[in-house]
Formats: structure tokens, C-alpha cells, sequence
């Protein structure tokens, strides 16, 4: 039993090590950048940290930050367990947050659990039909989904600036900036923790994750989405039907995304506006990246990607540091931690000994 | 009438040519095998680059030089970790993307902090005599950058077709480990042509800051890179079918222009999303007639 | 001193010994065979020399002369050609792109083909060859491209040639052409090091023989010295092998799978196979002998649902399932053992215990309601892993990292354990030690005693006369004739595996 336990501690810290040496790696670089451009990397990185994790209101941010990534983050490793490469929950994230807008502000007869359980049903729909269109495109015309996730991003962007300037703008609003209405107050995520703005759209991010482990690793559908993800041609051999797969995955896909979406419309920003919610699909990628497309490395790196832009605003006040910076952080950790062969140590020690006997 | 035809074509011509330029380096690195939708991130740094440098030298040459010779080191950063590193091509461009837009943005507001201030650009460079033709004369009252990328499409055609160096590129997409036993070195392929393609991504992007405008915006490139791998897929990864790709894209973007401009009662979000759409449907219809290399996105591991 | 001397060489990969202080000689105008079975470490002694790999220590004398070889143009410019196992063609290039693919010779910058051209004819000529230096490669036939690959080394002026298994996709009738051919290079000279694991090649072609075993040199002799296979396979292995196959005589049964009329057609618009119709019955092993891509994977594709019939049908105890899924044929008790077994039959990346449940997740005990039984999924593997002797430090290791042998033996246990009335196996024992392949062979004699009809697709064609009842040859297609294997001849089935002497319906 104790040899289970040391071996339980051990395989964890195997798979603990690289994300960790990315990370440290990238901060060392983002470091050397912030010097190189006349800035206190020190001051920086106190500020990012105090900001997102310096007390009880920071958390709370924190944690809101990290519920629309880990939806993303789960919107991208779904469907890359499935085999398909889904570039496309920045759109689908849009396509979740309009409907759940049009729900929360057109129907005013619910009482707030049944019109905010209402309101994320629907946004998952809503995302899980527009990811579901790449898949049916794939399929049937062979388009690369690469391509076609990435144009509906746009699409669904442009569609969204015409919607607030139009059908759903708040014309009572006195700001020069389109934007809809505002959330009615039963379609709000209720905050859970007193002295912090958290809201319950935790919730919504820890269940989708257990629904994200359960499907793939319990059940007979997520078994046969894991075999094509790792062996199209073996999944076909098995017969398993690898076009209604993709579908599946690209639909539950989307609906994560879309739930992304309205969490954060009905938790933080209550309406939307021009670009609000660009970058969430993106940090979602690099979310589920960093965390292997697993459960427990999407929640762990959710967290952390909510930590940086969390304490984003606080590193800029402190430092002078642009906000932007941290998107360098990102793309930093997504490189180390795909490009792990760098960190790894028994190869490191290969070459060393190498270079010794010639 | 034939002015609005002449300034259309004009549009389309101008529209066209990041794509055109943007493509014709992936013939190299597409066809050598190389999936890179880091093109996007390697368009946005060029056009930040190009107009810094421009800002710095007070010109538009120097400008261009400083984009195309920085994205090239940037792309480096791709060559390492897909070739070196084995690691997936996808998620290294997805990550080279959100480094493109850190880098841009926090570069964008330490250099010009905050203000657009007037840089030369690209100026047009009229030709003698044909510049004076009717309706097509537009076309050659276009910039240097502009009629270098329309006389590089049969170089590049050339080069894929006649030559040694293109052969290689063609072998090494196709199959890496029978180019590997003839002597060619796959990672050194893979290198070149992926700095290559670099140096004209940067280009391609300092000509939509410093030819299409005359500044950087954050999200200037807004999907052209994507766009510039769909026009590679069109195109049959051929140079000459990059060249009608890129103008099919070209008349896009103008139509869409010209239709902002005529009033048709359709709100300018949605002909926004015209190019997009049009891409779509061309990923849509062609992918089942071209084929691209046999050995497309995968990394060769020689051990 | 010989023409080649190869000195203690030494390749590791990682903790993996693949070469261990190797040495070889060979003599000018020799053909050289090197014999050992897979995993023996021939391809990266061979890869060494033609500067694939780099030794881990050792030295190369050729010619007298000590060479280093850091890549492939070290050892092409040194007069070394390789003909790997797996063409190194570009399909998509023609003949004379491929030939002068990195050949700097002719000019350095732009291609000149035609000249390329005039002189591959000339070589052509001198070696009694008709290739097109225009014609793509994809069309040409298999033996072409493999007479192409050896041209391409002649064009580089090679003096030494590496064959990898060069008739493991040829015909009989192509193989005694082929080693005519090798004879005609010796006589102008040339030096053939001949990797293979067949014995009888070695006795018919070759002057000398290296044996390597488990990454060792084991033995050097003159093949006048041999005196039996059972000698050289002993070698090869390390112990004393049993070379027959068991198998009773045995009546069989009604017919289980029936082919009536069966066409298929490409998307290409070629036809892969033409009006093939047999049966296999219950009880008997019916061996389907041809060339690599006459027609057997869709054959198999056909039977298996993964693909569909242009014209003709399939039955299976009777139902017509032709045109039916996967899933639906695979409930009319068919397990198949596929191909390539990497590609198809299994998911490296997933566990032994996740792979042996590929066909049949989906059924009761595995699953309930679309919930996994993982606890009893694990007890029901661990035990067929005990029954098929796979070799696996836990059912919970990664599929990948077993040995060929051991992924083949979870593959043939998944799929017989079903007690299937059809089994389609083909290429079982591809890649196997000789240990394994007899086990394998075994289990599927037993098959067939228990009472499954068994379709059984090689290009060996010692397994098809050790294991089948019938044999039936497929040739672009076609079935050229069924026979009984005890009234067959090798030299009769070879011309119809050549598309010569079809039987009459």
C-alpha cells in the first residue's frame, strides 16, 4: 500500500515537472524582456503576483479569470481528444454569449435559478451548434478545420459588432460604444463569497470538468472519441463511426465554449460589447496545452492563466509593464511546454556524457 | 464608370498582394511539408516591424528591410521548436500567434506610445507610358513591393520547377526519409524555407501597414495569414495558382469595399465577413482535388 | 585485407543494444548475405555503413582505405548504394527526377533532365532494363521500382549495394529474375551485401553469410559449409528450432463465408478486383497467395466492411451482408487479424488493458448503458494475457512499448478470444520472430480444428503451403485458380502469382 502511495507521488511529480520547469522558464525570459525594455522585472512579477494572489478579493478574481479558460481550455482538449483541432472557441464563445444574452434580457417572467439554468442551456446549444459546423464541414467536404474554425471566429465576431449596433443594442445606454443590454437581474450569476466578487460560475466550470473526465474515460462514446483521436484508422478497423464521432466531439466542444461565454457575460461583464470577450478561445488553447488536455492540468493551468491576467492591471500600475506582456508569457509557456525535449534531463545527461567520451 | 472599374482593379491589386507575397513563401515551406498558421503572428510582427522602422530611419526601404530581416529571426523561433524539437506544428503556430500579439502590442505602445504618427511608406511608382493606358493604366502606377511580388511569381515557379533547390523541397514534403538516404539534409530544407517564407510573411505584413496604410492598428492583420494559407491550399501549392488565389481573394476584399461605399442598405459588419466567408468556401470546394505533400505536418525524426 | 571490413561496431539507442561489437567482411565481387531474424540488428548494421546512423564506436575499411561516414553523401560519394526494404521513391516525381533527386553530378543548379535522361538510357541498356525516364513512378510496377532503386544506385557509380529483404514483394518468377540481374552486377565487378531472413535465397545466391543475433555477429561461413537450414536457423535464433507445422487432416464443414461475383472499383476508376467468387468453410484454412497489391487488402477491406462492393455480394453463414458496416459484420462473429498492425489493429498510445477491448467495448460485460466496467474489463484482460502468454510488465503499460511480438500476441488474443466463426488473418506473423510466428500459427491451426473457417492473406509463400487447405492466387484482381494444397506446386502457383496459366472456370 505505502509503495502505491510513493508511486502515486512519484508519477505525479513526473508529470508535475515539465509544466513547472516551462513556467520557471518563461518567467526568466519574459524577465530578461521587461529588462531589456527598461523595465523592473522585480517590480513586475510582485505586482502580478500581489494582484492575483495577494489576498481574499485577488482570489476571487483569479478564480473568475480561470471559469471562462477552463471552459475554453475544455472546448479545445475535447475535441483534440477526438482527433480534431478546434481553433474556434473565440467564435463559439461569441455564438454561447449571444444567445445567452437574448435569453437573459428577453425573457423576464423566470424566477433566477430556473432563468439562469435556462440561460446556460441555452448558450450551450447555442456554442455546441456553431462548433458542430466545422466538424459537418470536415466531413463532408474535407475542409481543414484549422482554416474553417479560425474564419468562424471572424464571422462570429462581425455578426456580434452588427447585432449591438442593431437588433439588440441598449439604446438607452449614453456610451459612444455599441453595446446590448444589460443581463436582466434573474439572469445573473450570484457571487458566493463574501468580500470577493466570485461567482457562481465556478460551478458551472468544476462540473463541466468532472462531465469532460467522465465522458471520455467511463463511458463507451468518449472510449471510441479517444481511439480516433489517437488512431483514425484504427478507430474505422473497430468500427466505430468516425464522422458522427467528430460531430459529437465538436458539439460538446462548442458548448463548452459557449458556457464560457455566458458565464462571463453573466458573472463580470453583464452585457456585451465590441471585443469584450476576445481572447478567451486563445487562452483557452494554451490552457489545455499547458494542462495536457487532462482534467486536473486544465483546472491547475485555468488557474494560473487567471492568475496572469488577473494581475495584469496591478504589474501595469506597479511597473509600468503593458497588460499586453503577458500574452509573451503565454506564448513563452505554450512553446516550453511543447518544446519539453528542451527540460528533459535524462537526454540532457545522454549529451553530456557524449560530449565526455569524445 | 471606367474610373470606378480602374479603381477596383487597383483595390484588388493592392488587396492582393500581402497574400500573393504571404503565399509565395509558403510554396517553400508548404511544399517542403510545414504546416504554419503562425503565418498570422509572422504578418503582424512584420507590419509592426516595418512601420518602426520606418519611424526610426525615416524610411520606408530601411522600414521594409528591418521587417523582413526581425520576422525572419522571429520565425526562427518556429524552425527551432517544430524541426529541432519535434514539437506539433499546429500548436506552435497557435503559440507564435499569441506571442505575435504580446510582442506587437507592448512594442506598439512603448514605441509609438499611444500616438499614429506619420511614417513614409510605400510610394507608388508609376511606369512610363503604360501608366497612361485606359482602365488597366492603375496598375502600373502601383508600389515597388507591389510589382516585386507580381515578377516573383515565375521566379518562384522557376526555381520549384527547374531546379535542384525545388526538387529538394518537393522531395522532402513528400517523402523525408527517401530525401534523407539520397544526401538531402531534411532539416536544413525545412530551415530555409521556413526563414524563407518568414522573410516574406514580413514582408507581406509591412506591406499592409506601409502600403495598404501608412500605420500600425493591433489587429491589422485580422485572419490575412489564415487567408494566406487557404490561398496556398487553392492554389494547388504552385506559384502561378497562388498568383490566381490571391487575386480571387483580392476582388473579395475590393467587392466588399465598393459595396461599403455604394450604400446597398447591407450594414458594414456584415460585408466584413465577406472574405471570410468567401474562404470557407473555397477551403470547402477545392480540398478534395488538390492534395498537399505526403509528409504534411509531421515532424522527421532521424535518430 | 577484404574489399569491406566493418570493425567492432557499436550502436546503442538509449539502453538498447541494437549493434554489439559487430564485425564483417566482404570480398570484391561477392554477394554477401546477412541473415538474422527481426530485431537482429541487420538494417542498423546496414544504416551504419550507408551513414543512416551514426556507430556508437567502430571503424569502416573500405577498399583499404579507413573511412568515417557522416551522412548518406559520405557514403554515396564513396561508391556505397542502398536499396531499402521500403522504397525511397518520390511517387509523385517522375523516374528521372527521382534518379538525379541530390545527384549534383550533371550540373548544380537548374535540372538538366534530358541529358540525365540520355545517360540513364545508356544504363539502361547495359543491364538489359526498360524504364521511361518520363513516366511517374506511382506507375510503375512494383519490380520496376525496385529495379529503379538499384539503377538509381548504379547511376551514382556504386560499387558497393545494400539490398534490404529486396524479394519480400516480388514473386518467385520476379525473384529468380531479380537474382539473374544481381549475378549480371557481379560480373562487371560490383559487391552485394544481401539482408534477408530467408534461408533458401542464402543457399541459391550467395558466396558468403554473416549472422547476426540479438544485435551480435554469431557466425561468418562460406555458404559451401552449410549444410542444412535447420543449421542456419538454429544459428539465427540460439536454439534448436522445430521448422514443421502440425496439422491434421480434417473434413470440412458447410460454408461460412461465400464470395459470389465480387467487383470492386476504385475511386480512380481502377479496377482492384474483378468477379471474385469462392468460398471458405467451416474447418479449413483457405490461403489467398499473391504480390503485395494484386487486390488482397481490398479483398479483405470488402469482407471486413470497410469498404463496399462495386458489383457482386458477400455472405457470411448465409446473410447477405454485402454493403454492410463494420459493426454490423463484425456481430456475424468475424474477427480479423489486420494488416499492419500499428496502423490498424492497435492504438499505441493507449494501455494494453484500453486495446483489448477495441472490438467488443460496446457489449455487455464490458459496458453497461454506455458506462465502462473498468474492474471487470481489467479481470477478463488479465486473463486472455495469461492464456496468449503476452509479455507485459502490467496491462496498465502503454501499448506501444511492448515488443512486436507481444503487441501481435494481444492482437491475436483479442480477436480470437471472441470464438469467431470467420477469421480473417493477414500477414499475421509479418515481422515476428520464428518463435512467435510458430505460436501464431499454431493458434490459428487450432482455430480452424475447433471449427472456424479461416482466411488466411500472405506473401510468403512457405506459410500459405504450411497452413492452408486451399490456396487460392490473386493477380491484379483476378483469381487465377483455387487449388487444394496437396495437389499444388510451387512453380505452378508462382506463374499464376505472375498472372500466367489462369484455370479455367
Amino acid at each position: 500500500m505505502e509503495d502505491n502511495k510513493a508511486g502515486k507521488v512519484r508519477s505525479f511529480l513526473i508529470a508535475a515537472y515539465y509544466p513547472i520547469v516551462s513556467i520557471l522558464a518563461s518567467f526568466v525570459i519574459a524577465g530578461i524582456i521587461m529588462q531589456v525594455l527598461g523595465f523592473s522585472p522585480y517590480e513586475a512579477f510582485k505586482g502580478l503576483i500581489s494582484g492575483s494572489l495577494g489576498n481574499k478579493r485577488a482570489w476571487g478574481e483569479t478564480l473568475n479569470k480561470a471559469v471562462p479558460i477552463a471552459l475554453t481550455g475544455l472546448s479545445y482538449a475535447i475535441a483534440k481528444r477526438c482527433g480534431v483541432i478546434n481553433l474556434g472557441a473565440e467564435g463559439q464563445v461569441y455564438a454561447g454569449a449571444l444567445c445567452a444574452v437574448l435569453v437573459g434580457t428577453e425573457i423576464d417572467f423566470l424566477p433566477a435559478p430556473l432563468h439562469i439554468l435556462l440561460t446556460l442551456i441555452v448558450a450551450f446549444i447555442g456554442g455546441a451548434l456553431y462548433g458542430a459546423i466545422p466538424a459537418i464541414l470536415k466531413n463532408r467536404f474535407g475542409a481543414s478545420e484549422l482554416i474553417t474554425t479560425i474564419m468562424f471566429n471572424y464571422i462570429a465576431l462581425y455578426f456580434v459588432h452588427f447585432m449591438i449596433a442593431g437588433p439588440i443594442k441598449d439604446y438607452s445606454s449614453t456610451s459612444n460604444f455599441a453595446q446590448s443590454k444589460a443581463m436582466l437581474v434573474t439572469a445573473r450569476l450570484p457571487r458566493i463569497l463574501p468580500g470577493t466578487r466570485l461567482h457562481a460560475g465556478l460551478f458551472v466550470a468544476v462540473a463541466a470538468l468532472l462531465f469532460f473526465q467522465f465522458i471520455l474515460f467511463h463511458t463507451t462514446r468518449g472510449y471510441e472519441m479517444r481511439v480516433i483521436g489517437l488512431n483514425q484508422n484504427a478507430g474505422e478497423y473497430a468500427g466505430i463511426n468516425v464522422h458522427k464521432n467528430r460531430i459529437l466531439s465538436m458539439f460538446i466542444a462548442g458548448g463548452f465554449a459557449g458556457l464560457g461565454g455566458a458565464c462571463e457575460l453573466m458573472g463580470v461583464q453583464l452585457r456585451i460589447m465590441e471585443n469584450a470577450f476576445n481572447g478567451l478561445g486563445f487562452d483557452g488553447i494554451a490552457v489545455a496545452l499547458l494542462g495536457g488536455n487532462t482534467t486536473g492540468g486544465i483546472a491547475a493551468s485555468s488557474i494560473l492563466f487567471g492568475a496572469l491576467s488577473s494581475g495584469a492591471n496591478k504589474m501595469q500600475m506597479k511597473s509600468g509593464v503593458p497588460t499586453a506582456t503577458v500574452y509573451i508569457l503565454q506564448g513563452l509557456v505554450i512553446l516550453f511546454v511543447i518544446g519539453k525535449r528542451l527540460f528533459d534531463i535524462r537526454r540532457m545527461k545522454r549529451t553530456a556524457m557524449g560530449g565526455a567520451v569524445k | 464608370m471606367i474610373e470606378t472599374l480602374s479603381s477596383f482593379l487597383s483595390s484588388t491589386v493592392r488587396m492582393a498582394t500581402p497574400l500573393l507575397i504571404a503565399g509565395l513563401g509558403l510554396v517553400f515551406s508548404a511544399n517542403a511539408g510545414i504546416v504554419n498558421i503562425g503565418i498570422e503572428g509572422f504578418m503582424l510582427f512584420g507590419a509592426l516591424m516595418g512601420c518602426a522602422g520606418s519611424y526610426w530611419t525615416g524610411s520606408a526601404l530601411f522600414g521594409a528591410l528591418i521587417a523582413i530581416l526581425s520576422t525572419m529571426l522571429f520565425s526562427a523561433i518556429f524552425a527551432y521548436f517544430t524541426i529541432n524539437q519535434y514539437a506539433d506544428q499546429t500548436v506552435v503556430g497557435a503559440a507564435i500567434n499569441i506571442l505575435a500579439s504580446g510582442i506587437t502590442i507592448t512594442l506598439n505602445r512603448l514605441v509609438f506610445e499611444g500616438k499614429v504618427p506619420a511614417i513614409s511608406g510605400f510610394e507608388s511608382l508609376h511606369i512610363p507610358f503604360l501608366e497612361k493606358l485606359p482602365i488597366i493604366g492603375i496598375l502600373f502606377q502601383q508600389s515597388l513591393v507591389c510589382y516585386l511580388a507580381f515578377v516573383l511569381v515565375p521566379v518562384v515557379a522557376y526555381v520549384m520547377r527547374k531546379t535542384h533547390l525545388g526538387l529538394q523541397v518537393l522531395a522532402v514534403g513528400e517523402n523525408p526519409r527517401a530525401s534523407d538516404t539520397v544526401g538531402i539534409s531534411v532539416k536544413w530544407t525545412r530551415w530555409w524555407t521556413i526563414l524563407l517564407s518568414g522573410a516574406l510573411s514580413g514582408l507581406a505584413g509591412a506591406f499592409m501597414s506601409m502600403g495598404q496604410v501608412r500605420f500600425f492598428s493591433e489587429g491589422m492583420i485580422s485572419g490575412k495569414g489564415y487567408m494566406a494559407l487557404a490561398v496556398i491550399v487553392l492554389g494547388g501549392y504552385t506559384a502561378f495558382g497562388v498568383l490566381w488565389a490571391s487575386l480571387i481573394f483580392g476582388v473579395g476584399m475590393a467587392l466588399q469595399f465598393r459595396l461599403q461605399v455604394l450604400n446597398t442598405g447591407i450594414p458594414y459588419q456584415i460585408l466584413t465577413m465577406l472574405p471570410y466567408v468567401i474562404t470557407l468556401v473555397a477551403v470547402c470546394g477545392v480540398n478534395s482535388k488538390t492534395r498537399g505533400p505526403a509528409s504534411s505536418g509531421e515532424p522527421y525524426i532521424k535518430e | 585485407m577484404a574489399y569491406l571490413e566493418m570493425h567492432a561496431i557499436t550502436k546503442t539507442f538509449g539502453s538498447l543494444v541494437a549493434n554489439d561489437n559487430v564485425d564483417l567482411k566482404v570480398e570484391k565481387g561477392h554477394i554477401h548475405a546477412l541473415l538474422g531474424e527481426n530485431g537482429a540488428g541487420k538494417s542498423t548494421l546496414m544504416n551504419i555503413l550507408y551513414g543512416l546512423y551514426k556507430p556508437t564506436s567502430g571503424e569502416i575499411f573500405l577498399d583499404g582505405e579507413k573511412i568515417e561516414i557522416q551522412d548518406s553523401k559520405h557514403a554515396i560519394k564513396a561508391g556505397i548504394g542502398m536499396v531499402h526494404q521500403h522504397f525511397m521513391l518520390i511517387p509523385t516525381l517522375s523516374v528521372i527526377e527521382n534518379v538525379v533527386l541530390g545527384y549534383k553530378e550533371i550540373s548544380r543548379f537548374r535540372l538538366h533532365l534530358d541529358e540525365a535522361a540520355r545517360k540513364f538510357n545508356l544504363l539502361c541498356e547495359k543491364f538489359g532494363e526498360s524504364i521511361s525516364p518520363w513516366e511517374k513512378v506511382e506507375n510503375l510496377s512494383i519490380g520496376e521500382q525496385q529495379r529503379l532503386e538499384i539503377l538509381k544506385a548504379l547511376f551514382r557509380e556504386s560499387e558497393l549495394l545494400i539490398l534490404d529483404e529486396p524479394t519480400a514483394v516480388l514473386t518467385p518468377q520476379e525473384t529468380t529474375k531479380l537474382f539473374g540481374f544481381l549475378t549480371k552486377l557481379t560480373e562487371h565487378g560490383l559487391t552485394i551485401i544481401f539482408i534477408t531472413h530467408k534461408l533458401g535465397e542464402v543457399m541459391s545466391l550467395c558466396d558468403r553469410c554473416t549472422i547476426l543475433r540479438q544485435g551480435k555477429a554469431v557466425s561468418h561461413m562460406d555458404i559451401s559449409e552449410v549444410e542444412s537450414y535447420s543449421q542456419l536457423a538454429a544459428l539465427m535464433v540460439g536454439r534448436e528450432v522445430d521448422l514443421e507445422t502440425y496439422k491434421t487432416d480434417k473434413t470440412p464443414g458447410e460454408s461460412v463465408l461465400e464470395l459470389e461475383d465480387l467487383s470492386y472499383t476504385n475511386e480512380k476508376g481502377i479496377d482492384r478486383l474483378a468477379h471474385v467468387s469462392f468460398s471458405v468453410r467451416s474447418g479449413e484454412i483457405v490461403g489467398i497467395a499473391g504480390v503485395d497489391g494484386n487486390g488482397q487488402s481490398e479483398l479483405v477491406r470488402l469482407i471486413t466492411g470497410l469498404l463496399h462492393a462495386t458489383s457482386g455480394s458477400v455472405l457470411i453463414d448465409g446473410c447477405d451482408v454485402t454493403g454492410a458496416k463494420p459493426k454490423e459484420i463484425l456481430a456475424h462473429s468475424v474477427a480479423h487479424i489486420p494488416e499492419d498492425r500499428h496502423k490498424m489493429a492497435m492504438v499505441s498510445d493507449m494501455t494494453v488493458n484500453e486495446n483489448m477491448i477495441l472490438m467488443s467495448y460496446d457489449h455487455s460485460p464490458y459496458s453497461k448503458h454506455g458506462i465502462l466496467d473498468w474492474k471487470k474489463i481489467e479481470d477478463i484482460n488479465q486473463k486472455l494475457c495469461n492464456t496468449y502468454e503476452v509479455k507485459t510488465p502490467s496491462i496498465h503499460e502503454t501499448a506501444g512499448k511492448l515488443s512486436g511480438g507481444n503487441q501481435q500476441k494481444f492482437v491475436i488474443a483479442r480477436e480470437l478470444n471472441r470464438n469467431s466463426r470467420l477469421i480473417v488473418a493477414v500477414y499475421p506473423a509479418r515481422g515476428l520472430d520464428i518463435g512467435t510466428t510458430k505460436y501464431i500459427q499454431s493458434r490459428l491451426i487450432e482455430e480452424r480444428d475447433r471449427g472456424a473457417a479461416v482466411l488466411l492473406v500472405s506473401n510468403e509463400l512457405d506459410e500459405i503451403f504450411q497452413l492452408s487447405d486451399r490456396i487460392a492466387v490473386l493477380y491484379k484482381g483476378e483469381v487465377m485458380g483455387i487449388v487444394g494444397q496437396k495437389e499444388a506446386k510451387r512453380d505452378a502457383i508462382g506463374l499464376m502469382m505472375a498472372g500466367i496459366g489462369k484455370q479455367k472456370d
